[in-house]
């Protein structure tokens, strides 16, 4: 391997980890607020690139139709529970987010895709379509759930992932896709060609984790989502709603996953099943941080990034193996180091 | 006698069933019992355990490809690469539980994912291992001279092992070390008061789990004669969770339910749904995901339970058997020095909760510590007794240094304790709750007990634990769940099962609250015979007509410092402590 080589998987390698980045915040923040460990974060990737990639093509995408589905059943749920505890003046609310926005959306799609709009407009209607799925997925897997073991919420988080997946398959096929670049142009730097597609993902993945900070730190929303991570009666006790706080948790793993998708649509061919794996190395990532800090869990991604593109030079078969092991020596030196009494939750 | 006629039924009506049934079903009960078996393990470590992992397949593929490897590429006798199987496997779950068990209950399962994946794609890759095409040729297995060749003739060697796995489980829950392992779920932080090592029962079930899954992978060898990778994959990890929590992870007979619903289940909807739906998609896959959420939101212990109804209940009061009584301690000598703690002292972050205390208590007394709420009373305790670690100071229990032991080792030298917040299996019986306190006390391990080989010492600690109860005047509860017992009644509870340790020093906290007057006398009259016995008491309790009553000597806190100390009548009369209670007279 000459220096020319170890440039590129380095690039390869940080494109990627910027990637296993965002989604390792995502999971960070949707396990401190909800103690959900987010397994099914990979599949809102791969439906953001495969969504981007039907209407690409000019097809409606079968997201339209979950988004719909699922729209249904929230409104059926949240209808319900507005009549039993006599709280009607919510239902016009709960009709409006579940049955007339997603018909809104569908509308969008259905009449736009045939004719194959900007990429601006295409990257939006995916967004439109896949992000507000996060929160309905809350409302129908979670919460009725909110108050039960890590244990119980992370399996019933497998559940849903494999739900997905095999939503997925059904939607999109068993095909992978590659969406095609938002820009062809390319820089040299030195001895290094960069393309434009991976300075997109750095610039996107930089500006959304300072859009992040400065929503964690700056909005009253962001900081009752702290407040929610850091002890939960408590913040219920400052009137600040869990269910709120789950579901705007879930809207932002949402969307920071479809975004993920969007970014690495042009660089990798994304299955229906893609997803998980990415979302697996996000973990890895996110481990390293010992699901808590942000700043550890996106270093930890970008390690994986890179491990896992020089692995893939020098012992390609073995690429998820080695990426997979990573998590031993670091969940062994975290047992080493840690030494906590655990208060066991009921 | 309607049970046994109900088992004697189901066991002949599982011998029949391979001679009746047409080979398709015969195959699908060996699939099964096979399942079943891992599913078994997933109870124990998650039902029973409260810990859980995704990645059985992989030790189920751990021990499928050991055998069909050896016995292939070396004509390694079966029974030989069993063996070696199910070393490797413990080997592996060792490591694995070793790393991720000391930390939050969340890392096990995550490990386990990134083993399973790992394992998967080194199964799929290595070339000797026949990377995705796998191995076959598999040898047939041989018992006895009989060759086990089709499914009818595996069937009896599946299912008898299966049973077999059923009841050593089931035995082994129902033992000092079940007790243990059933105290991890909820109540890790008092087993480890109790004398419990709670990290060493979680490595237990955790490759206990794992070398069931791994037989479960030998018997599917020499049953397919043939191995690949993808039996062993993520998803079915995932699956063999399903079934245990379909059928009810808390009980051992949910392992057979669960799998059985979830193998027939699938083999229905793989025939169903593309008929409906016309297309090929994965569709199971999307129901049994749906069906998972649904049994967790709706019924969160399985079917099992709901089975259970219909059964004929064991009502039988547990015995407890006039055995020779286990050993005692002897008492230290009246007047002796047992705990002396110089300097004790706790801070957290700024907030000093417990400000250089010294306290000493004799064998034969009963020393109270009082005073006003958050005075820093239970920190003390908690630092004596070892739940929390101390800042600085010097604690030391008899002869021996005790500040920096963890809790675990300082019940094993004599101390026992109750808790401010009673902590008690509330599920367990009255009776199963108190014998956790003998813990210490027994000595025989999971194999004896899976065995049952260790009923002597068995029914010795129940007939302690009887014993105790009988001290403390619960014995007509003995039968009945901990949880139904009214609160003062679990605080009694608490203390019948600190004397089950047969301690020299006995730490109450609170032990009168939500007594009613009778049973305050009763406590009172019930320490003072301790104490002429020769125990020592420390106790914290805020009702102060009991405390004068009984105390030899009283200390007295204010914000986490020792305000008085001395006889009840002298720290009554004790200007500090009336300030303290009632406020300065001004």
């Amino acid at each position: 391997m000459d220096f020319q080589i170890a440039l590129l998987l380095g690039q390869d390698g940080i494109t990627n980890g910027a990637i296993y980045a965002l989604l390792a915040l995502a999971l960070v923040l949707v396990f401190t607020v909800t103690r959900v460990i987010f397994v099914p974060q990979g599949e809102f990737v791969s439906f953001g690139t495969l969504t981007l990639a039907a209407l690409e093509s000019g097809r409606v995408p079968g997201t339209v139709w979950l988004l719909l589905g699922a729209g249904v059943m929230v409104a059926m749920l949240d209808v319900a529970e507005a009549v039993r505890t006599g709280t009607r003046g919510r239902i016009p609310r709960i009709l409006g987010w579940n049955i007339a926005y997603p018909l809104a959306v569908a509308a969008a799609v259905i009449s736009l895709a045939p004719h194959k709009p900007a990429i601006a407009v295409q990257v939006a209607l995916s967004l439109a379509v896949v992000v507000p799925f996060g929160p309905m997925l809350y409302r129908l897997a979670f919460q009725p759930l909110a108050s039960a073991s890590v244990l119980v919420l992370l399996i019933v988080a497998v559940a849903v992932h494999l739900a997905l997946v095999g939503l997925g398959l059904l939607f999109f096929g068993a095909e992978g896709s590659r969406t095609t670049a938002f820009s062809d142009a390319s820089f040299d730097l030195g001895p290094l060609r960069v393309s434009g597609q991976t300075l997109w993902v750095l610039l996107s993945s930089i500006a959304l984790i300072a859009v992040l900070y400065q929503f964690f730190e700056r909005t009253i929303y962001g900081k009752a989502l702290r407040a929610t991570a850091i002890n939960r009666i408590g913040a219920r006790l400052m009137g600040i709603s869990t269910t709120l706080a789950g579901k705007l948790s879930f809207l932002l793993a949402a969307a920071i996953g479809a975004l993920s998708g969007i970014l690495i649509g042009p660089i990798t061919t994304i299955y229906y099943d893609t997803g998980f794996l990415v979302g697996l190395k996000g973990f890895v990532g996110a481990i390293i941080g010992g699901l808590a800090s942000y700043p550890l869990a996106a270093l930890g991604a970008l390690l994986v990034g890179i491990l896992e593109s020089f692995s893939s030079f020098w012992a390609s078969a073995f690429k998820e193996v080695i990426v997979f092991t990573l998590i031993i020596p670091v969940l062994l030196w975290r047992s080493l180091t840690t030494h906590h009494v655990e208060e066991e939750e009921e | 006698m309607t049970r046994r006629l109900v088992t004697a039924a189901l066991l002949i009506l599982a011998a029949c069933a391979p001679l009746i049934l047409p080979e398709f079903y015969v195959t699908l009960l060996n699939y099964v019992g096979l399942y079943t078996i891992v599913a078994l393990g997933l109870v124990l470590l998650t039902g029973v355990g409260g810990l859980t992992s995704f990645g059985q397949a992989a030790f189920v593929g751990l021990g499928a490809y050991t055998t069909a490897y050896l016995t292939t590429a070396y004509a390694v006798s079966p029974w030989l690469t069993l063996l070696a199987g199910l070393v490797l496997t413990a080997l592996v779950a060792l490591f694995l539980g070793f790393i991720t068990l000391r930390l939050s209950g969340h890392y096990l399962p995550l490990g386990t994912i990134a083993w399973g994946i790992s394992l998967y794609f080194l199964f799929g890759n290595v070339g000797f291992l026949g990377g995705h095409t796998g191995i076959s040729g598999i040898p047939v297995l041989d018992i006895a001279g009989i060759r086990l060749e089709t499914g009818r003739q595996f069937y009896y060697l599946i299912w008898s092992l299966m049973l077999l796995g059923i009841v050593a489980t089931q035995n082994l829950l129902d033992s000092r070390e079940g007790r243990a392992i059933r105290a991890l779920k909820g109540g890790g932080l008092m087993a480890e008061a109790m004398g419990v090592d709670t990290a060493r029962s979680k490595i237990l079930i955790f490759v206990i789990a794992a070398l069931l899954a791994c037989l479960s992978g030998w018997l599917y060898a020499h049953l397919q004669r043939f191995v690949n990778p993808s039996p062993f994959g993520l998803h079915i990890g995932i699956e063999y969770l399903f079934m245990a929590v379909v059928g009810g992870a808390a009980h051992v007979w949910g392992a057979l339910l669960g799998a059985a619903v979830i193998t027939i289940l699938k083999e229905w909807l793989q025939d169903l749904l593309p008929k409906i739906f016309g297309q090929s998609g994965n569709f199971e896959v999307i129901f049994f995901g749906v069906l998972l959420i649904i049994v967790l939101q709706r019924a969160r212990d399985g079917l099992w339970p709901a089975l259970q109804r219909f059964a004929p209940v064991d009502r039988r009061a547990p015995k407890v058997a006039s055995v020779d009584p286990i050993a005692k301690r002897s008492m230290r000598r009246h007047g002796t020095v047992l705990l002396e703690a110089e300097g004790v002292h706790k801070q957290f972050g700024g907030l000093v909760a417990c400000n250089k205390m010294n306290l000493e208590v004799r064998a034969g007394e009963i020393l109270a510590l009082i005073g006003p709420n958050g005075a820093g009373k239970s920190t003390v305790f908690n630092l004596i007794s070892g739940v929390q670690p101390l800042t600085a100071g010097i604690v030391r229990f008899g002869a021996e240094r005790i500040d920096g032991k963890s809790a675990r080792q300082i019940a094993r030298l004599g101390m026992s304790r109750t808790f401010q917040h009673v902590r008690l299996l509330t599920a367990m019986s009255v009776l199963e709750n108190v014998a956790l306190g003998a813990h210490t006390r027994g000595s025989k391990g999971i194999v004896l007990a899976a065995l049952r080989l260790e009923r002597k010492e068995e029914s010795r600690l129940l007939a302690e634990a009887g014993r105790q109860l009988e001290r403390v005047g619960l014995h007509d509860q003995m039968a009945i769940q901990a949880g139904s017992l009214p609160l003062g009644q679990q605080r009694i509870l608490e203390i019948a099962r600190a004397l089950c340790a047969d301690p020299f020093l006995l730490l109450l906290d609170e032990p009168a609250a939500g007594l009613r007057y009778l049973e305050k006398q009763a406590l009172a009259d019930l320490l003072r015979k301790l104490r002429a016995e020769g125990m020592g008491i420390l106790l914290v309790e805020h009702d102060m007509d009991f405390v004068m009553g009984l105390a030899d000597r009283i200390i007295v806190m204010d914000f986490g410092e020792k305000i008085a100390e001395g006889l009840p009548e002298e720290v009554q009369r004790n200007p500090a402590v009336l300030e303290a209670y009632l406020g300065a007279a001004e």
